[in-house]
């Protein structure tokens, strides 16, 4: 038997006992755009893939307990040092099982990547507008995994129990505890207790490895299936629709590429897991509230957020006998609370101001929308700035600087950068509208110059082609919406303030370039 | 809404280009052998996992340029699995590239709005549901039914009541007393304060009974950081001087930001700060805060020596240690 009579034979056994075929058939033949921003999201569902199985294979060695340990292992800096087990089962894994560090160093780098890979597809689809009806909702799934995702990788390494850990939980308690009225007792249940008490391990490995994998299973299960049901999003040009989708069928194109790419990822991360070590608690030594090491920094993808901690002023109301740490509040909790919901929210948000309530599966050119890409630029400015104050003392002591000075660019770049940013980023939009113009109506220069009869030198252009002048003026360009202040008999509307406001931000929205008719070609090659 | 400006016609998909394999029998011959190659160097790096697995000893370095001194063992594990893992992705791929077919198709999509009739139904099937229940018009059932599942969802928070005790006045308290001696961590021996030369600086804890059962939860609070400067250096108050004994300023090590331990000193400047956040504490002015997002100073511990010369409290703290917290009285 041939292979593609086995297989068909398999097929037929799999519909006599599911009578999935009419099913099957039609989704064996699923269209995928290809695309290599398309993979941004691959490469985190198959990194979380990679966490599962590494992740396993460490939960067979690793003991998730506070109870103090003497270490009798095979590594002597420690040897007779007080511990807890969950430190000293870390450094079995690390040194005695075959493979272990391997498998610590994988699990590490594919969370790093995971989240990498998150932020990446994040930023994807929020500049290409992918997030538009219908996929609101499946935006917002993604703004959860993220922030289930931040959650998951400090718990995951704060598993270890190792000094630089254990400092981050105590920054993490101190957060509990700065809560009004509550914060102290919250803190005590967290901990059972005092920090850093016997309890908190435990009970974040049960929430580490049982209940947000569980959650994160759940959500990228609805992700992908919403993606499949609703088909994926491609990217304007010739040939394709808002009513069509061009690209490779599922069987076996994708299929081969999608599986060919899971071992890729998982290669480069087994890769950098062999040759680039993070994380080598054996460095750090057990947990201790009285030491600390120098340059503390959580992985990246908290960063920003040590980082506005940092850059915080020294704010405290002291009254009435109770204290409100603004300095940890406002940091910790409340900046970043308003940049997730606004981030969660901003679908909605766009489509009130632009007033577009339509289904949208072409995806934008990112200077076709300036001022969502203008705001892109600035949140991310924002973070990184955050970021780089997150690393000052990193960064003070490799290029020279005192952390005061990075202290200082931060606390007014926080505030000043972004704007700037935004500004920036809309007039470069506008200018690559206008670049495009030039192209469609004037067409590529070429570099050739000619010398007329009358002695002029000209530069000959040549026309763009057909495909490339469609693509560059496929874009709508939606007029600003009418709200005028009175209606049709003359009465002021209700809302006069939130309709102000709304109309401003529509006519800064479809601020651009007009882009080239047929008519303008016309009328050129007229002349 | 859109534009009525005439626009440019869409031209189509472009035509298609054909691959060298697809009308050369010998480029796909060729293409088949470089898949299979990749395969076959797959195979070569599960190899060379087990080699090392079973191999190479774990305590075996060798030196590799760049890196440095490397973990053969390790190595060897995590280049064979990197190796095994990468080509197969990379032959799937060339596969697919290569020799499966690369014509692009085209899928209508169809909106998800339902026909109007099905909407319709579907409303009015939505609207009998909730009058066949009696949702519109029983509205003691609807209250009552309200109340008993915002209840209900006390009781989860209730059974959580005993993940930990009541805080009741621990965060405010340490183990330092009066009489308390202070000990060297690690150690636990008691200092005298001729032990300590102008300018050192030294980790202390109280002295307690067992010091092998100290419990991290109290280093958390009683860690305490000793410093001997000249007398003169100090720019204090009266009754903060007056806490010193000959230069030797105490305070706790427990940043009063958020807890980390303020464990680095600038001789020179005479400044403590804390790697977590940076806040700076001038040790001359009494661990004022001169940088950073720390609120308050660092609480500095009242310290005298006993007849024999040793260090010892000569007060608890008089104000909680540590980040704040909503029941600290901080005036």
């Amino acid at each position: 038997m041939t292979a593609e009579a086995r297989l068909g034979s398999v097929a037929n056994y799999v519909d006599e006992r599911t009578g999935a075929a009419a099913w099957m058939k039609k989704n064996l033949q699923k269209v995928f755009p290809d695309h290599w921003s398309f993979l941004l999201g691959e490469v985190a569902l198959y990194s979380f893939i990679i966490l599962l199985l590494s992740g396993t294979f460490l939960t067979f060695w690793f003991d998730p307990s506070q109870r103090e340990v003497i270490y009798e292992g095979g590594y002597e800096p420690l040897e007779g040092l007080k511990m807890s087990a969950a430190y000293a089962s870390t450094l079995h894994i690390s040194f005695e099982v075959r493979g272990g560090l391997l498998m610590r160093q994988i699990h590490h780098w594919a969370a790093l990547i995971f989240m990498a890979a998150i932020v990446a597809h994040l930023l994807r689809v929020f500049f290409t507008g992918a997030f538009r009806k219908p996929r609101e909702g499946n935006w917002i799934i993604g703004v959860g995994l993220l922030t289930l995702g931040i959650v998951e990788g400090f718990l995951g390494y704060s598993l270890p129990d190792d000094l630089l850990s254990g400092t981050g939980i105590r920054i993490a308690e101190a957060i509990i505890q700065a809560l009004p009225v509550v914060g102290s007792y919250l803190a005590y249940f967290a901990f059972g207790g005092a920090f850093p008490g016997e309890a908190f391990i435990p009970r974040i490995y049960t929430v580490h490895v049982l209940l947000l994998p569980g959650a994160f299973l759940a959500l990228i299960t609805a992700h992908l299936m919403l993606v499949w049901y609703q088909k994926h999003t491609q990217y304007p040009g010739p040939g394709r629709t808002e009513k069509n989708v061009v690209g490779y069928p599922l069987m076996p194109v994708y299929m081969a590429k999608a599986g060919g790419f899971f071992f890729i990822v998982f290669g480069v991360i087994a890769f950098l897991s062999a040759v680039a070590s993070i994380n080598p608690i054996w460095l750090y030594g057990p947990y201790t509230p009285g030491q600390i090491s120098a340059g503390s920094q959580p992985d990246w993808y908290m960063g920003w957020l040590d980082g506005l901690v940092r850059m915080a002023p020294p704010l405290e109301t002291h009254a009435f006998g109770h204290t409100i740490s603004w300095n940890i509040l406002i940091p910790g909790l409340i900046v970043p609370g308003i940049l997730f919901t606004g981030m969660a929210l901003y679908p909605f948000i766009e489509s009130w101001i632009t007033g577009d309530k339509r289904e949208h599966h072409l995806l934008d050119r990112p200077r076709n929308a300036p001022n969502r890409t203008a705001l892109g630029a600035m949140s991310l400015t924002f973070m990184i700035v955050a970021l780089i104050n997150g690393g000052n003392d990193i960064i003070a002591t490799h290029f020279s600087l005192t952390i005061n000075q990075i202290m200082w660019f931060t606390r007014f770049g926080i505030f000043i950068l972004p704007p700037i940013a935004f500004v920036v980023t809309k007039r470069l939009c506008l200018s690559l509208q206008r670049a495009d113009r030039e192209l469609v109506l004037h067409g590529r220069e070429t570099g050739r110059l000619l010398r007329l009869p009358h002695g002029e030198f000209v530069e000959v252009h040549e026309p763009i082609s057909a495909e490339k002048a469609y693509l560059l003026t496929s874009h709508e360009q939606a007029a600003p919406l009418e709200l005028p202040a009175v209606d049709g008999r003359g009465v002021k509307r209700a809302g006069a303030i939130r309709n102000k406001i709304r109309s401003r931000m529509s006519v800064a929205n479809a601020e651009a370039v007009a882009k080239v008719s047929a008519e303008d070609l016309k009328e050129i090659d007229s002349h | 809404m859109s534009n009525e400006i005439e626009a440019i016609k869409d031209p189509g998909l472009p035509a298609h280009v054909h691959r060298k394999a697809d009308h050369d029998p010998e480029a796909a011959k060729r293409a088949e052998r470089q898949v299979a190659t990749m395969f076959g160097i797959s195979a070569l790096g599960t190899i060379l996992l087990i080699v090392s697995y079973i191999f190479i000893p774990d305590d075996l370095f060798i030196f590799i340029p760049v890196m440095g001194d490397q973990n053969a063992h390790q190595l060897g594990l995590g280049l064979g699995m990197a190796i095994s893992l990468f080509f197969i992705g990379m032959g799937a791929i060339h596969w697919a590239k290569t020799l499966m077919p690369d014509t692009e198709v085209v899928a209508q999509r169809h909106e998800f709005r339902s026909p109007d009739s099905d909407r319709k139904e579907f409303v009015e099937a939505v609207k009998a549901g909730a009058g066949a229940a009696g949702l519109g018009r029983r509205s003691l059932i609807k209250k009552s039914l309200g109340a008993a599942l915002g209840l209900s969802a006390l009781s989860p928070l209730l059974l959580l009541r005993d993940l930990g005790p009541l805080p009741k006045k621990e965060l405010e308290t340490t183990t330092w007393k009066a009489g308390t001696f202070l000990v060297t961590d690690p150690g636990n021996r008691r200092i005298k304060a001729s032990d300590l030369e102008v300018g050192a600086v030294a980790q202390v804890l109280p002295e307690i009974e067992h010091p092998e059962h100290r419990k991290l939860s109290d280093i958390g609070k009683d860690a305490v950081l000793i410093i001997r400067l000249r007398p003169e250096e100090f720019n204090l108050e009266p009754d903060r001087l007056a806490m010193t004994h000959e230069g030797i300023i105490a305070f706790s090590k427990i940043c009063s930001h958020m807890g980390c331990a303020v464990a680095l000193y600038e001789q020179q400047t005479k400044h403590l700060l804390c790697p977590c956040h940076q806040s700076t504490f001038d040790v001359t002015r009494a661990a004022k805060v001169i940088f950073g997002p720390a609120a308050r100073p660092l609480p500095q511990l009242d310290i005298t020596v006993d007849g024999e010369g040793y260090l010892v409290a000569r007060q608890p703290f008089s104000e909680p240690v540590g980040p704040s917290f909503w029941e600290r009285n901080s005036q």
